[in-house]
């Protein structure tokens, strides 16, 4: 008596597993809809896809496209049907077309935009940035400042630092070339 | 000069693309079914189970296609407005009940009263999809030749009944 009745409490998981067993009928299947579903805007949540949404109308559209691959529709298909009743906006990338055309060209509109901007300002700069031309007074002035500046910078300069040393006098030797 | 004029300029059409993204109701998808053949389907009556009804019988009447359910909110908030509407006489109302138990939308009818010509049960939302159908109510307008015209999400008022829907059928009719 004991077993028979654990035997009965045991009897509702069964069901359960029955009624769980529906979707997960074809695994592959379910993988291939359900990144279907991903590319499908659910549209009483906006901004999440059918594949994430627990709304009634997305539990509708998965089981539709269950059906629709069932009955052998391409991905496409499936997508172009949606497109049909619903409109471009279901799916999170709209195609390119007449209407899509200035969304899609804006990145590339802006970039330009910017470009010729940026040209413009440079042209511009080019012309108010004047070289000056050195007095040979002011030359040799900038050379004895430059020569200077190691000794200031660097308090105590050691034998071994003779490299860099020289290394920093080259700049002065290039002005006054 | 130009240093003013122009973030002003961007900032003026900042303002205008703004401001306009602020009015925009992202829920209305506009269908693209409008100007489309409504879709053809053949569904039981809610009353008379036994009989089926298909929009081709509309043929050569404007008619509208109310899609509610007894679950529904908003369907109770509009349902004056089709009481009235149904009295007037004006355009016959085929009521759509959408993903609903028969018992469920037969009771509300007859508590809350019937504006409909007639009523058709879509029990699996299967024809509700056709339509493009993602949240009840929705109304649609059909043509004397079958053509979805105009397509309302959302609620009947009085105001967008006298303003859009009502007018759009006088000239439908009158074609």
């Amino acid at each position: 008596m004991k077993y028979l009745l654990m035997i009965a409490l045991l009897l509702p998981t069964f069901a359960f597993a029955g009624v769980a067993k529906d979707i997960a009928d074809d695994p592959v299947m379910e993988r291939r809809m359900m990144h279907l579903a991903e590319k499908v805007r659910c549209l009483v949540c906006q901004s999440e896809p059918v594949s994430n949404s627990h709304s009634d109308w997305s539990n509708d559209v998965r089981q539709i496209m269950r059906d629709k691959m069932k009955a052998g529709a391409t991905d496409q298909e499936i997508l172009d049907l949606l497109v049909e009743r619903f409109g471009k906006s279901v799916l999170f990338d709209p195609p390119v077309d007449k209407e899509t055309m200035p969304l899609w060209s804006a990145p590339f509109i802006l970039l330009l935009l910017g470009g010729a901007g940026l040209y413009y300002q440079l042209r511009k700069r080019r012309g108010e940035v004047v070289e000056a031309e050195l007095s040979a007074q002011d030359e040799l002035r900038a050379a004895s400042l430059l020569n200077e500046s190691p000794a200031l910078l660097d308090p105590l300069p050691q034998a071994g630092e003779e490299a860099n040393v020289s290394l920093r006098d080259a700049p002065s030797k290039d002005i006054k070339a | 000069m130009m240093r003013f004029i122009l973030p002003f300029v961007i900032f003026l059409v900042l303002s205008v693309f703004l401001y306009k993204g602020l009015g925009r109701d992202t829920r209305e998808v506009p269908s693209p079914l409008v100007g489309k053949p409504a879709p053809a389907f053949v569904l039981p009556l809610l009353h008379e189970p036994g009989k089926v009804f298909s929009p081709k019988e509309m043929q050569g009447r404007v008619w509208l296609l109310n899609v509610w359910a007894s679950w529904c909110g908003a369907c109770k908030d509009e349902h004056p407005v089709l009481m009235a509407l149904s009295q007037q006489n004006i355009v016959p109302i085929v009521g759509l009940d959408y993903k609903d138990k028969a018992v469920d939308g037969e009771a509300t009818l007859k508590k809350a009263g019937d504006p409909y010509s007639l009523v058709i049960a879509d029990a699996d939302g299967k024809v509700g999809f056709d339509y493009g159908v993602y949240g009840v109510p929705e109304t649609y307008v059909i043509d004397k030749n079958g053509i979805i015209a105009y397509k309302l999400i959302g609620a009947l008022t009085s105001q967008n009944l006298r303003e859009k829907i009502l007018p759009l059928v006088a000239e439908l009719q009158a074609k």
